[in-house]
């Protein structure tokens, strides 16, 4: 259960989402990765951790080159979950549920006015 | 923080349980249903159209940038107010096809209700479309995001 979570976690950083759009055609070396963000080396180097940690990259060594490749596998897996859905409809409940609160507050707020 | 909406999707199966609770009185939870000014705010979305009625029906559409980006539809089969809502949705332009909701509002107590929602997809195939769509539509967001920056760098 703890580690799924890890994995929406890694999925719901727009950046770490754009680094894995970059890895689904081609395998990257850190330096490659991170020459498509304005955000500092370090910080690309601790989404690639985070990506590598939860198994949605895989790092292999190409000579002297490290490289990141996309695992299809995770994704799929992740793809298959019903938790976005799931994510989607606890956000717009959340939202029915201020909207409607808001609403009876300023109905009873008129109410003890009268 | 604890997880208050709940999802039912059993393999092999063509439906989908939600459910949730709400600190609101089942009447304030039918209202968001039943009313477009609620419908509109929690739902985000504009309602062209909505007669909450027994054979009623509905048209939601949502623009953005003047592009309507979310255009969904449906007949109201049933409605008993305060406690249940069936109905079919379907959204245009989308391969999930149409399904059928069972829509169950219930009061625990004064304070305090539950909704539960059955969805009824065509197949098991529709279902997974559903359940992909959040996901796909975070990776867009993404897909979008790195243009700007391939944009940005250029």
């Amino acid at each position: 259960m703890n580690l799924r979570r890890d994995v929406f976690q890694a999925i719901a950083d727009p950046t770490r989402r754009a680094i894995l759009l970059l890895l689904t055609t081609q395998s990257m070396t850190a330096g490659a990765i991170a020459a498509n963000f304005n955000t500092a080396r370090p910080t690309v180097s601790k989404h690639l951790q985070i990506l590598t940690e939860c198994d949605l990259i895989k790092q292999e060594q190409l000579g002297r080159e490290n490289y990141y490749h996309f695992n299809p596998e995770k994704m799929k897996e992740v793809a298959d979950f019903v938790e976005p859905f799931r994510k989607m409809w606890e956000e717009k409940f959340n939202t029915l549920e201020s909207v409607m609160q808001a609403h009876n507050n300023a109905k009873n707020g008129t109410k003890n006015k009268d | 923080m604890e997880q208050k909406t709940k999802i039912k999707a059993l393999e092999g199966k063509q439906d989908v349980v939600i459910t949730r609770e709400f600190n609101l009185p089942v009447e304030l939870l039918y209202k968001a249903y039943s009313e477009a000014q609620f419908i509109e705010q929690w739902m985000g979305t504009k309602v062209l159209k909505l007669e909450n009625k027994t054979h009623g029906s509905y048209e939601f559409e949502t623009s953005y940038n003047g592009n309507v980006v979310f255009k969904a539809h449906g007949t109201i089969h049933e409605v008993i107010e305060n406690q249940r809502i069936v109905r079919t949705f379907e959204m245009e332009n989308m391969t999930i096809g149409v399904q059928l909701e069972l829509l169950t509002f219930e009061a625990i107590s004064d304070e305090k209700s539950m909704l539960s929602i059955r969805i009824i997809y065509q197949s098991e195939k529709h279902r997974a479309e559903q359940m992909k769509l959040p996901f796909a539509y975070g990776l867009n967001m993404a897909h979008d995001a790195l243009e700007t920056l391939k944009f940005n760098n250029a």
